[in-house]
Formats: structure tokens, C-alpha cells, sequence
């Protein structure tokens, strides 16, 4: 196991509590707005992980949920619409002792600042992605967003939007991400877990938060929150355990033979001991990816939450670090006036 | 001793001879004359090397001692079609006993290495000129497409001129027909016999080449044999035939320059070193954030291999990125850079105003290049200008400031560092195509002397609220420079969020009051106008009534025209700008004390369009957008036509 890069974090020396992470700022979301639920988890496990909050660094970019950072008491930037993600970049990699979060939005990550997402992904840079997905433009009011689903009907859309929707899960995986999961505002519980798990992870971990804007987007994931509904929504991935779900817990994942493919079956006694057991730490992310096709991308129906794909592979700024070293080890400390002169000199007297 | 490029026409070489001839040199019993300068151009396919012959010719002319000053000049492809006009690359160099402030207008001495070359620069040679060519690549075909329907090497096109015609591919091969290379690998070495000769000619020191060469190849020792080898055998060519009666030697320039160790260096090395040095001596890290993009990707690959200086360099995804990365190592603590050209800039615009928000420290290198859109990526203009002092939206003023030179590269990068870092600005540097890949020589400068640019955190709250509480006012600003405080993350007590947003004076939070904004707008025009710059100097001998006023790249090619007219006795007052914004505080003044004044620029007249509008002054301006430098003998005519107005 590589050493856990949130070792380099330095820790609070006290203890500490929900309140000191936040800030004197007025909370200025729509009453109802899924966001204060997120607010609050992660204000609520910040004491748990335990961090100097001076070492802790919120990032967003433009839209509701990017106005996060105001609100949690540590150093934070409110920056460009899409850029929050290049902008930790530079942050993380410049200082491993910093415990950087990037909080942006669907229209954010995935329409504006969808190039930045990706590359920050593929590299691997130590950072907490939490993508609040509402599949709408809450802050503009209300236009249909790169999640919103097919004929969308919109005020930019009045007879229905035209583009198929972005699976963010499914983006994240193909754009080479180690660690890549999905949970849902209410849900405190599993929300807190998740994030758990994603500050623990070296490298980037995206986290797709499931958000409701009851503004323009009401009950958007209903389905996965009713009760009832959601038993048969609802997919609970843990690690280690059989995929299954649904009121009785009768249904399960399958492995179809022919195709590859995943399919939801009714559990059995003849296929009991063939449906899938999860494994986020698998070396290729193929069964993630199909993991998060399973979804129906209009009706939410078949939902799977938790962490999909958990794995290590080399951190950016960990061997950004090394190159530095290495490159002392090789030639030494910088001499500004060897550097200056260079090879080739030659001299004038007076 | 300030003798100038001249071009009169039939002149046979430029540069006075002194006492000729000088002593037999190296054995030979060849005439030896004495040049105090020398414009010679290297031209030939894009694949020929021309870059790297003109690269070795100015190193051995460097370390000889002579002052120079080099213009290579290449197409945007890589590799070009062959043989034809728009794949030509040239490289001129101009050497002299003494100060010279430009490449030359025109070539003494042209190598061409094919028709094409010839073709596309026989008409910047004045006639009496020398012209080298390769006579192996003047074939039926390769003539006929570029339109040669005779040989202009027998047709008596070239009357008038010094042509030496030299089978440099033949005696190339026949040079290295032991070392059991193929012919195409053998011919490669033609450009190092083309230098090996020309080295002859001018007496350069041979040393450097043969172990740049070894170096160069040193994985491939055989090709490394067989170039020393056609390099050496260029030199006895010229030694042993008979076309080559006369050598030259232009003595090194000793007076010119004051006493100190020099090298050569061109611009994107001095700002790299200027970089690398800022870190230095503002005891921080240094943090590149770049996308590739002609012409200044040298300066990332050039930061990128000092990682033992503790410089991280990031090749970002786009322009938008890198520019974001390096914000984020400011917020960080980092002395951050984004380097690009005009393109890149454009698309860097949003990040840059909102680093005017955040008011952290930044530099924005925009080696410029000529435009609009993708334009001519590898020749050289000035017309960022407008779009570093006005390219965003809103009220978002940012410094500007400019290098004279290649060696002034360096300075002006510590001058830009420490603007960003004493006022919590991005900053912009406008270097161009020309100074990036132009050299000349460099004092090296003593690192002990290097301005102090240490900057100081904020490590402690720096208000007492009224019940006596004390908190840390992001927002609150130094009342001499107007610079807000730089906390960094990882210092407890001082956690504060920034942002895009307009912020309330002093405590930083989101505030839309109309009154705030209109204080922060002004406030922050009034940090940038209170940036401490040296007044503008004035090199007027004479008490001239025309002033020419410059800024940039332009230095050399302005300077040089205003020796010529007071060589010729005209009057010319001459000043030159390094920051465009804030301006010098006397301009003004300066500009007000002369009847007229002529502004001449890389482009349709953007100085002269800000310095009419703030000082109502009635410049005139003098524009040239053709991608090249000005020449020094044309620029002097268009001053002079200004003086006689």
C-alpha cells in the first residue's frame, strides 16, 4: 500500500466540532435547496477527518453550489465559471500539505468546464471533486443542463431539449478516474460515508452528489428518495458484497455470459451464487463502467450508489514531488550564478 | 566607434577595411582584411539546420568577442515542402567590432543552400554582395519550382554580385565517404561544411563547434565524426581553393562593452533565467502553468529542466488551465507564471480578471507574434498591447511591462515579479517573436546584486473589530501601496474565502452595495496607477524638436535610425518605454516638451493611440506589420521625414 497522502495534512491539535468549520457567512440558498443538506455533512465529518482547518482549502466555480466555499471556515476560492478544477491543480500541486476540495456543479463540471474535469481526472492531481448534479441551471434559472434528460423541456427548451445527457459516473471512469462514486443529498448517512472513504483516497476522487433544486428541478430524484420507490431504485454498491436490491431484496445483478454485459435478474437459488459481487478495487474499471449503465437515464429506475471504483495508481503531484527530488539528487541544489553563465563565456577587461 | 549598417548599394562589403592586410593567419598566405562588422545570412530548406548552423556561428562568434545580433526567421511548418519558397528558413547574423544594436537590414554575405533560398533572398542582398551557393541543388527541377527558368547562376542574374558556387553537397559526401555512412545521412553533414567554411572566412573560433557536435551526438559517436569531420572540411575548402582569395577578421569588440563575463543568450532564455532568478530572490517557489504555443514554449521547456531550482512546471490541458493552475500555486504561496502568445492570452482573459479580483500575484507572459486569430505563429509583432491593457471585461487594470532586447528579457521578468508581488497583481510581460528568438550578447550579472524582492505573508489578524475582537481582514489593504495582505493557506487563524464576486472593502466578504463597488473599482485603478516606476529617460544630445518614442522590441531598430540621422547631422530626442502601464510618471512632461513626436510600432499604432488619448498629444504614428523587425536604414528615412515635416 502507497502511504496515505493525507499524512502530509497536518492535524488539529483540539478536537473539533460541526461549528468550528463554519463561517460567519449568512447561507444564501433557496429555502429547501438540497445544497444545505451537503452543508451540513460535510461541516458534520470535517471534525472526524481531523485536519488543521487552516490546511483545508475549499475550491469552486460559478453556480449555486460554488458558493459553497463561503460558508465553510477555511481558506476557500470562489473562482471562474469551469476552472475550479485547474485552479486546485496548481494549488495541490504546489502544496501536498493542503487537504484541497473542489466543489462545482453539473453545468460547471461537465458543460463549461468539462476539459478541465477530464484532465484532472486522468492525472490523478490529490483532490475531493463533490459534484452536486441537480440536472439543472439553478443560478441562470432554470435552463436544462448536460445531465438534464432528453427533451427537457426548458425555458431555453420549450419543446424539449435535444441533446442526450452526460452520465457523470460513466464520464469519470472513461476519463481514467481512480476513484469514482455517487450519492444523494438526503442521505446523510451515505453521503458521510462516501466522503469518508473519497478524503481517505490518494488522488482525485469524484463524488457525484445527487442534488435537489425545488426551484427549478423539484423532486428530480424522487424515485430515489421515496421510500417505497426506492427500494426498487435504489442499488446499494458495497465492497465485498453481492450486488442486490428491491423490496425483498430479490433482485441481483448478473453477469450476462454472451454479451458481458450486466443484467438485473430475480435473484434465484440457481443463479444466488452467480450474481455479481462488488469489487471497487477490480484492475480494470470495465464492470464499474457497466455498473453505471445500469441506470435508466430518464426514470433513475436501477440506481447504483456508493463508491463504484476505488483504486491506487500514481498520484500527479506525488511524482511532480519526486521529480523534484530527484532532479536535486541528480545535479544538485540550483546555483542561480552557475546557471547564469552557463558554458560558453568570455570575458572583457578593462 | 558607432558606425551603422550601411546598404548603399554597390558598396562591396559593408564596414570600413582598416589596415589591410592583416598578418597571414593559420599559415595560409591568403589576403586577410579587416571588417568592423559583418551581416551574413544562412538560408536553406527547412530541413537543412540553417537554425542550427546560424545557432553555431553566433556561439563562436559570442565567445570570440565580437557584439552581435541574430534574426532567425522560419516557417510555422515543420517541415515545409522542399525546395520551395515558403519552406525556406533563414538565420541572419550581424557581428561587429563594436556596439550594434540590430540583425542589419541587409546581408553582406548570403549562404544559400538551394534556389529557393537564393530566390527568396537575393532581394535583400545589395548587389556586390557575396552570395555562397550549393550548386548541387541547382537542378532543372528544383529551379523550375521556384520558377527559375534558366540557371541565375549563368544567366547573368546574379552580374553585380560575388557569387562563389561551391558543390557543398558533393564535397560534403566525398568528405565523408569512409565513414560508411548512407547518402542521406551523409548529406545531412552539408550544413556543417557550409559552416566550417564560413568559419574560414571570418576566422571564428572552432573549438565550440567540434564539441557541441560531440556532445550533440554523443550517442551516435559516428555521426558526431562525420559532422566534425564536414565541418572541418568546409574550413580546409576555403583555406586550399582558389574562389576563396580573402578572409576577414572583425576584431572583437572590447570597447564596446563594459568590463565582466559575458555570454550570448536570446530572449526566451533571459526570461526563463529572469524566472528562475525572481523565485530566487523573492524566496519562493516558482510555479509555471503553460499549454504550448509558438513562440514562447521554449520558456516551458526551458523551466521544465531546472526542477533542482525547485520549479514545478505544469503542461496543462489548455490555455484556460494553465493560467488557472498557476493561480491556484499563487493562492498557494507560489511566485506563479502563465507563459503564451496572443492567442493563448485571449483565451486566458477571464482568469486574468479574475486574478485582479483576487488580487494575488501573477505574471502573464505573451511573447507576441503577429495577428489576429492563428496569424504568423513564427514572425513577430506588437499588437497585444491594446488587448493586455484593455482585453477584459470590466474595470480590470493590470501592469504592463515590456523588455528592450533578448538580454533585457531578464531584467525585465525580476521588474515584473517584483511589480506582481509588492502590489498583489497579475502583471503582464510583452516580450515578442523577435526578442525571443533573437541573441546578442549578455553581461552576465552577480547574483549578490540581484534586486531583493522578499515579499511577507500574513501571519497574524490585522483588525480589531469593535468589541476588540482581532480577525484578519482579507481585503484590507496597505495604505501606501494599496496591496491587500497575501495569507496563504496553512496559516492558522487567517482562513478567509476570496472570490469573483465583488468583495466588501476591507473585510472581503460578498458585497453588492453600490457605493462598495464603486469605491473597489476605483481603488483598484488607483492601486495600478500608484505602481512605482522609474521616470522615462530622454537621450537627446542635440535639443531636438522631434522626439521618437518607442517601446519594446523596437529599441535596437529605433536606436540604430536615430545614430544614422545624427550621424548625418539631423537632431532626434529618443525615449524609450518599459512600462506601459502605469506610465512613467514625467511622460507626460517629456511628451509636451518637444513639437512633434513619432511613435513607431509593430502594428497600426497602439502606444500611439494610448498616448494621445491620456495626453493629448498629437503623435504620429509609424507602423510596420509585415512580421519582421523594422530596418534601421528605412526607419531613420521615415524619422527623418518627421524632423523635415
Amino acid at each position: 500500500m502507497p502511504e496515505p497522502l493525507l499524512h502530509l495534512v497536518p492535524k488539529a491539535e483540539a478536537a473539533q466540532s460541526m461549528k468550528d468549520f463554519k463561517s460567519d457567512q449568512e447561507v444564501r440558498w433557496c429555502p429547501g435547496c438540497g445544497d444545505y443538506a451537503v452543508l451540513a455533512a460535510v461541516q458534520g465529518f470535517m471534525p472526524e477527518l481531523g485536519l488543521a482547518k487552516e490546511n483545508v482549502v475549499f475550491v469552486s466555480g460559478i453556480g449555486c453550489s460554488s458558493r459553497f466555499p463561503y460558508y465553510m471556515n477555511t481558506y476557500g476560492m470562489h473562482s471562474i465559471h469551469g476552472r475550479a478544477p485547474a485552479i486546485a491543480t496548481g494549488l495541490a500541486t504546489s502544496r501536498r500539505d493542503l487537504s484541497v476540495w473542489v466543489v462545482t456543479g453539473d453545468g460547471d463540471a461537465l458543460s463549461i468546464g468539462g476539459n478541465h474535469l477530464i484532465h484532472a481526472l486522468r492525472r490523478n492531481v490529490n483532490l475531493k471533486i463533490l459534484l452536486f448534479n441537480n440536472r439543472i441551471y439553478g443560478l441562470t434559472k432554470g435552463q436544462y443542463s448536460p445531465t438534464s434528460e432528453l427533451g427537457k423541456i426548458t425555458k431555453s427548451t420549450p419543446m424539449g431539449s435535444l441533446d442526450a445527457p452526460f452520465n457523470p459516473v460513466s464520464l469519470a471512469l472513461g476519463a481514467e478516474a481512480s476513484f469514482v462514486a455517487r450519492t444523494v443529498d438526503s442521505d446523510r448517512k451515505h453521503l458521510t460515508e462516501v466522503l469518508r472513504q473519497a478524503s481517505e483516497h490518494n488522488g482525485t476522487a469524484l463524488v457525484e452528489i445527487y442534488q435537489n433544486c425545488n426551484i427549478f428541478n423539484d423532486g428530480a430524484f424522487e424515485v430515489l428518495k421515496d421510500k417505497d420507490q426506492a427500494k426498487e431504485a435504489v442499488i446499494r454498491l458495497e465492497h465485498g458484497q453481492p450486488i442486490r436490491f428491491g423490496a425483498e431484496n430479490e433482485k441481483g445483478v448478473l453477469r450476462d455470459p454472451a454479451t458481458g454485459d450486466l443484467q438485473v435478474v430475480t435473484v434465484t437459488p440457481e443463479n444466488e451464487s452467480r450474481i455479481l459481487v462488488h469489487d471497487a478495487h477490480a484492475a480494470t474499471p470495465t464492470t464499474a463502467f457497466a455498473l453505471s449503465r445500469l441506470a435508466d437515464p430518464d426514470t433513475l429506475h436501477q440506481t447504483p450508489i456508493g463508491v463504484f471504483r476505488s483504486v491506487d495508481r500514481p498520484v500527479y503531484d506525488t511524482l511532480m514531488a519526486e521529480q523534484l527530488e530527484t532532479a536535486v539528487e541528480r545535479y544538485g541544489k540550483g546555483d542561480l550564478g552557475q546557471l547564469l553563465t552557463g558554458n560558453d563565456t568570455w570575458t572583457v577587461v578593462g | 566607434m558607432t558606425s551603422q549598417v550601411s546598404s548603399e548599394a554597390g558598396e562591396a562589403l559593408v564596414g570600413e577595411q582598416r589596415s589591410a592586410p592583416a598578418s597571414p593567419h593559420h599559415g595560409t598566405e591568403k589576403e586577410v582584411r579587416r571588417l568592423d562588422r559583418v551581416i551574413i545570412r544562412f538560408a536553406g530548406d527547412s530541413g537543412d539546420g540553417m537554425q542550427l548552423t546560424g545557432d553555431r556561428f553566433t556561439s563562436e562568434t559570442a565567445s570570440f568577442g565580437n557584439d552581435l545580433s541574430t534574426l532567425p526567421n522560419f516557417p510555422a511548418e515543420i517541415r515545409a515542402p522542399a525546395g520551395t519558397l515558403p519552406g525556406v528558413s533563414s538565420f541572419q547574423l550581424h557581428f561587429a567590432d563594436h556596439d550594434i544594436l540590430t540583425p542589419g537590414d541587409a546581408p553582406n554575405v548570403l549562404v544559400a543552400m538551394n534556389p529557393a533560398a537564393l530566390k527568396a533572398n537575393i532581394g535583400d542582398v545589395p548587389r556586390g554582395g557575396e552570395i555562397i551557393v550549393n550548386t548541387d541543388e541547382f537542378a532543372k527541377r528544383a529551379m523550375a519550382k521556384v520558377g527559375y527558368a534558366t540557371s541565375p547562376l549563368e544567366d547573368g542574374s546574379l552580374d553585380g554580385y560575388r557569387v562563389h558556387p561551391v558543390p557543398l553537397t558533393t564535397l560534403t559526401l566525398e568528405a565523408l565517404k569512409d565513414f560508411g555512412l548512407s547518402r542521406k545521412e551523409a548529406e545531412r553533414s552539408k550544413n556543417m561544411f557550409a559552416l566550417g567554411l564560413l568559419s574560414w572566412m571570418y576566422h571564428r573560433p572552432t573549438e565550440g563547434t567540434e564539441t557541441f557536435l560531440r556532445q550533440k551526438f554523443a550517442k551516435k559517436p559516428e555521426i558526431a565524426e562525420a559532422n566534425v569531420a564536414a565541418f572541418r572540411a568546409g574550413w580546409n575548402f576555403g583555406e586550399t581553393t582558389e574562389d576563396f582569395a580573402v578572409s576577414y577578421e572583425v576584431a572583437p569588440a572590447t570597447r564596446a562593452f563594459p568590463t565582466g563575463t559575458y555570454r550570448n543568450i536570446s530572449g526566451n532564455l533571459a526570461l526563463s533565467y529572469g524566472l528562475i532568478a525572481a523565485g530566487r530572490q523573492a524566496d519562493l517557489p516558482l510555479y509555471l502553468g503553460s499549454y504550448p504555443i509558438t513562440p514562447a514554449s521554449d520558456i516551458l521547456h526551458e523551466l521544465s529542466k531546472h526542477k533542482n531550482f525547485g520549479v514545478r512546471t505544469f503542461q496543462a490541458e489548455d490555455e484556460i488551465a494553465g493560467i488557472g493552475a498557476a493561480l491556484g500555486a499563487a493562492f498557494g504561496g507560489s511566485l506563479a507564471v502563465t507563459t503564451t502568445s496572443g492567442p493563448g492570452v485571449a483565451l486566458k482573459s477571464e482568469t486574468i480578471g479574475l486574478a485582479v479580483s483576487l488580487e494575488l500575484p501573477l505574471l502573464v507572459v505573451d511573447i507576441q507574434r503577429g495577428g489576429p486569430s492563428t496569424g504568423l505563429p513564427t514572425k513577430t509583432e506588437q499588437a497585444d498591447l491594446l488587448q493586455a491593457m484593455y482585453g477584459r471585461n470590466g474595470e480590470a487594470p493590470v501592469p504592463v511591462v515590456a523588455p528592450k532586447t533578448p538580454a533585457d528579457c531578464f531584467d525585465a521578468a525580476l521588474d515584473a515579479a517584483r511589480i506582481a508581488l509588492t502590489y498583489r497583481t497579475p502583471v503582464f510581460l510583452l516580450s515578442d517573436g523577435y526578442l525571443a528568438n533573437g541573441s546578442e550578447p549578455w553581461r552576465i550579472p552577480d547574483v549578490e546584486e540581484l534586486p531583493d524582492l522578499r515579499t511577507q505573508f500574513a501571519t497574524t489578524p490585522n483588525h480589531t473589530l469593535s468589541d476588540g475582537t482581532e480577525v484578519f481582514w482579507p481585503y484590507k489593504r496597505d495604505p501606501e501601496t494599496l496591496a491587500r495582505p497575501w495569507a496563504v493557506p496553512g496559516t492558522p487563524g487567517l482562513e478567509h474565502r476570496i472570490g469573483g464576486i465583488e468583495k466588501q472593502d476591507g473585510t472581503g466578504n460578498i458585497s453588492y452595495d453600490p457605493a462598495n463597488h464603486e469605491f473597489m473599482v476605483r481603488t483598484r485603478q488607483a492601486k495600478i496607477d500608484g505602481i512605482e516606476v522609474p521616470d522615462v529617460e530622454v537621450d537627446d544630445p542635440d535639443g531636438a524638436r522631434t522626439l521618437v518614442l518607442g517601446w519594446g522590441s523596437t529599441y535596437g531598430p529605433i536606436t540604430a535610425a536615430v545614430r544614422r540621422i545624427r550621424r548625418e547631422g539631423g537632431h532626434i530626442a529618443q525615449a524609450h518605454l518599459r512600462h506601459l502601464n502605469p506610465f512613467p510618471k514625467n511622460l507626460g512632461e517629456v511628451l509636451k516638451r518637444y513639437e512633434k513626436v513619432v511613435i513607431p510600432e509593430m502594428n497600426l499604432g497602439q502606444l500611439a493611440t494610448l498616448v494621445r488619448a491620456k495626453y493629448l498629444v498629437d503623435a504620429r504614428s509609424h507602423t510596420q506589420v509585415n512580421g519582421m523587425p523594422f530596418k534601421a536604414e528605412q526607419l531613420a528615412a521615415a524619422l527623418k521625414e518627421v524632423i523635415d515635416a
